[in-house]
C-alpha cells in the first residue's frame, strides 16, 4: 500500500495511497488545448507585432502580423471546439459571463480578440480592391481593429495561465505566480518569431530578446523551485520536451542577435522561437498531467501542509 | 458573492442566492459500521439509470468498481491491510483454523489485542457537495448549479463537455462520460429530495453507515460517534470534511474514518483551487503588463 519514490530528486518519500490510484483527476484534455495554448499566444503575439508595425509605418511587418494572427486564431478557435465533450455546444459558454471561471472569462477574451483580428486581417485586402468605397474605409477600420485586438491580446496570452493553474493539478497550480510569465514571453517569442521570417528588422529582434528573457526565466523558476512539485516537469516526457524548447529558444534568440547580416539566418531563428514556443506549451501540459496521474503529488505536499512544514494560510486580504 | 463566497466558512445555498434556503442536507458516513455490501453502488445505479461502468475484475481487493467515476456515484473502497509484518504472517506454516460458524460476534472468544493478524477497512466514497465546490466555481457554462439544499448538481442539457470541472475537483469526483462527452457526478438524489425522500443509497444501506439529513444534525451525531469509538478503545477514529474551516469550508458529504485519508483515496488536505485565483488573476495582469511593455520597449528602440 505504501509506496516509495524512486526518482533521484524525492528524498525517499514515503506515502501511502489507495492500490496507488490517482486522487485528483486528470483534465479530459487532448493535445489539442496544449496546441492551443500554442496557437492562442502565437495570435496574441503576431497582433502585437502588427500593432508595431502599424504604428512605427512597417507595413510588411503589420500585412504578416495581422494575418498570422487571424491564422493563428482560426486554428484556436477549431482547437477549443474540437477538445468539448459536446462540440455542438459550445456557444453554451457564451450564456453567461463567469469571473470565478477562466475557461469564460478567457471565452469573452477570445470572443472579442477573434473579432477585432478577423477584421485587421481583412482590411489587409484593401489594396487589392477596385476603387470602393469598401476600399476607403478598409484601412481604417483596419487600423481600429489592429489596435483593438492588440489591446486584448496580453490578456488573450496570459489568461491561459490561469486557466491552467486554477484547478486541482498539482504541478500547474503551484506554478500559478510564475506561469503567466512563461506564458506572456512564450507568445511574445513567437509573434516575434513571424516577424523575424518576415521583416527581421531591430524592434522584432529586442521582441524576441524580451520573449524569450521572460519565457526561460518563468520556466526555470518553475522547474526548480516547487519542491516535489518541480519534477513532473523536470522528468518524462515533459522534461524532455521542456529541455527541448529551451535549446530552441537559447538558439532562436542567438540567431536573432548575432545573425543580424542574414536573412536566412534571422528566418531560421523566428522559425526556432515559434517551435520553442510550440514545444514549451505542450512541456507544461505534460508536467501537470503526469503530476495529477500520481497521488504522490497529491499527497505529499498536502501531508507536509498539515505537518506545518511549509507555512499555506490563506492569503492576505 | 460575500466576503467569504470563495474561501473560509459559509453557507452555500444563502450565498448563491436562496433568500428563504431550506437546511443544508447531507450526508454522514460511518465507515466503522460498513460492510462492504455495495447496496448503496446499486441502489445509486438504479435510481440515476446510470449505465454499466465494465464489468472488470481489478484483482487488487474485493473493490472492483475502481473509483468514482462519471458512471459510479457512489463507491465502495475496500482495503486490507496487515496489522502486523504481513510476511511473517504469511510464513507461517499450518493452515490456521478459523472457527465454525457461530452466533457469537467474531472474534468475541479471543482475547482483545490478538484478534486478527490484518483488518479490512470498507468506505462508501461519493461527492462531496463542497461548501466551496471547484467544479463549480470553473464551470464555464453555469450547468453546475448550488441547489437550495446546498448541494452542487450538473445539469446535464447545459454542460458541453468542457472537463475543466473534472481537472478542478480536489477529490477527483466529477468525471466526463465517454460516449456522451458530458460531466457526471453523484446529484445527492435532488430529484427525491425536492419529494422529501431520502437518497437511494442511505435508503438501500443496511448497517446506516450512510445517513442522511440535515448537516448540523449529522455533525452532532458525529461527533457523538467519534466520543462512543474512542471510549470503546478504537483510538483511530477520525472525521473527515466536518470541519468548516478546511480548505473547502467543509463538506456536505463527510466521513467517519479508521485510518488516513490518502488510504481510502482521499486527499488529506484538500484546498479549493479558486482560494487562489484572486491572487492568479494579479500575476496574470502583472504578466500582461510585462508583456505590453516589452512591446513598446521593442518598437520605441532605435529603428536601426
Ligand atoms: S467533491 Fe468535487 S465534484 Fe463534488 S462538489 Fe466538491 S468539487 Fe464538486
Ligand atoms: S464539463 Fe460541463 S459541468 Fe463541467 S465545467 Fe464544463 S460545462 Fe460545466
Amino acid at each position: 500500500m505504501s509506496r516509495r519514490g524512486d526518482r533521484p530528486m524525492v528524498p525517499r518519500a514515503e506515502f501511502r495511497s489507495y492500490y496507488g490510484q490517482p486522487i485528483v483527476r486528470p483534465a479530459p484534455w487532448t493535445h489539442d488545448i496544449a496546441s492551443y495554448l500554442f496557437t492562442g499566444g502565437l495570435a496574441a503575439g503576431s497582433a502585437l507585432l502588427a500593432a508595431g508595425g502599424q504604428l512605427t509605418r512597417r507595413p510588411r511587418l503589420r500585412r504578416t502580423g495581422r494575418v498570422a494572427a487571424l491564422g493563428a486564431v482560426a486554428a484556436s478557435g477549431y482547437f477549443l471546439v474540437a477538445d468539448l465533450g459536446r462540440p455542438e455546444r459550445f456557444l453554451n459558454m457564451l450564456r453567461v459571463a463567469k469571473p470565478t471561471s477562466p475557461m469564460s472569462m478567457g471565452t469573452w477574451i477570445f470572443s472579442a480578440f477573434s473579432g477585432a483580428a478577423g477584421v485587421a486581417a481583412v482590411a489587409e485586402v484593401a489594396p487589392l480592391l477596385p476603387a470602393s468605397f469598401l476600399r476607403r474605409v478598409l484601412p481604417p477600420a483596419g487600423a481600429v481593429a489592429g489596435l483593438g485586438a492588440a489591446a486584448v491580446a496580453p490578456a488573450l496570452a496570459t489568461y491561459t495561465a490561469v486557466l491552467l493553474a486554477d484547478t486541482a493539478t498539482p504541478s500547474w497550480h503551484v506554478a500559478y505566480p510564475e506561469l503567466p510569465f512563461v506564458f506572456a514571453g512564450s507568445a511574445l517569442a513567437s509573434g516575434a518569431g513571424v516577424g523575424l521570417i518576415a521583416d527581421p528588422v531591430p524592434a522584432t529582434r529586442r521582441m524576441a530578446v524580451l520573449g524569450a528573457a521572460l519565457e526561460l526565466y518563468g520556466a526555470h523558476r518553475i522547474e526548480t523551485t516547487k519542491g516535489i512539485l518541480s519534477e513532473p516537469y523536470a522528468t518524462g516526457r515533459a522534461g524532455r520536451l521542456l529541455r527541448v524548447g529551451r535549446a530552441l529558444t537559447a538558439a532562436g534568440v542567438a540567431g536573432a542577435v548575432l545573425g543580424r547580416r542574414s536573412r536566412v539566418v534571422s528566418a531560421l531563428s523566428g522559425l526556432s522561437l515559434l517551435a520553442a514556443s510550440a514545444v514549451t506549451r505542450f512541456g507544461i501540459f505534460e508536467g501537470g498531467m503526469a503530476s495529477a496521474r500520481d497521488p504522490k503529488y497529491t499527497v505529499l505536499p498536502q501531508r507536509e501542509r498539515l505537518a506545518g512544514r511549509v507555512p499555506d494560510g490563506p492569503p492576505p486580504d | 458573492m460575500g466576503i467569504n463566497s470563495l474561501y473560509g466558512p459559509l453557507d452555500p445555498a444563502p450565498d448563491a442566492g436562496y433568500p428563504d434556503a431550506p437546511p443544508r442536507m447531507g450526508f454522514f458516513t460511518d465507515t466503522s459500521v460498513c460492510i462492504g455490501c455495495k447496496a448503496c453502488e446499486v441502489a445509486c445505479k438504479t435510481w440515476n439509470a446510470i449505465p454499466d461502468d465494465g464489468f472488470n475484475l481489478l484483482g487488487h481487493s474485493y473493490d472492483n468498481t475502481g473509483g468514482l467515476s462519471a458512471d459510479s456515484w457512489r463507491h465502495v473502497a475496500f482495503i486490507e491491510q496487515p496489522a502486523v509484518d504481513a510476511l511473517a504472517a504469511a510464513g507461517r506454516p499450518e493452515p490456521q483454523f478459523l472457527g465454525m460458524p457461530g452466533t457469537t460476534l467474531p472474534g468475541e472468544s479471543v482475547p482483545a489485542g490478538s484478534r486478527t493478524d490484518f483488518r479490512w477497512l470498507m468506505m462508501s466514497n461519493v461527492c462531496k457537495h463542497c461548501t466551496h465546490a471547484g467544479c463549480l466555481d470553473v464551470c464555464p457554462t453555469g450547468s453546475l448549479f448550488r441547489t437550495e439544499f446546498g448541494t452542487v448538481v450538473v445539469q446535464e442539457d447545459i454542460c458541453n463537455g468542457c472537463g475543466y470541472c473534472v481537472a478542478a475537483c480536489p477529490y477527483g469526483v466529477i468525471d466526463r462520460r465517454e460516449d456522451d462527452g458530458r460531466a457526471w457526478k453523484c446529484t445527492l438524489c435532488y430529484d427525491r429530495l425536492g419529494d422529501g425522500l431520502t437518497p437511494a443509497c442511505a435508503q438501500a444501506c443496511p448497517t446506516e453507515s450512510i445517513v442522511f439529513g440535515e448537516l448540523s444534525e449529522l455533525h452532532a451525531r458525529a461527533d457523538e460517534r467519534v466520543a462512543k469509538l474512542h471510549a470503546d478503545g478504537v483510538g483511530s477514529a477520525r472525521l473527515y470534511g466536518h470541519d468548516q474551516d478546511d480548505g473547502v469550508g467543509g463538506d456536505g458529504a463527510f466521513f467517519l474514518l479508521l485510518d488516513e485519508p490518502e488510504v481510502y483515496g482521499l486527499p488529506p488536505d484538500p484546498i479549493v483551487t479558486t482560494r487562489d485565483l484572486p491572487d492568479m488573476w494579479k500575476r496574470a495582469g502583472l504578466a500582461a503588463l510585462a508583456m505590453a511593455a516589452s512591446v513598446a520597449v521593442s518598437f520605441l528602440g532605435r529603428r536601426g
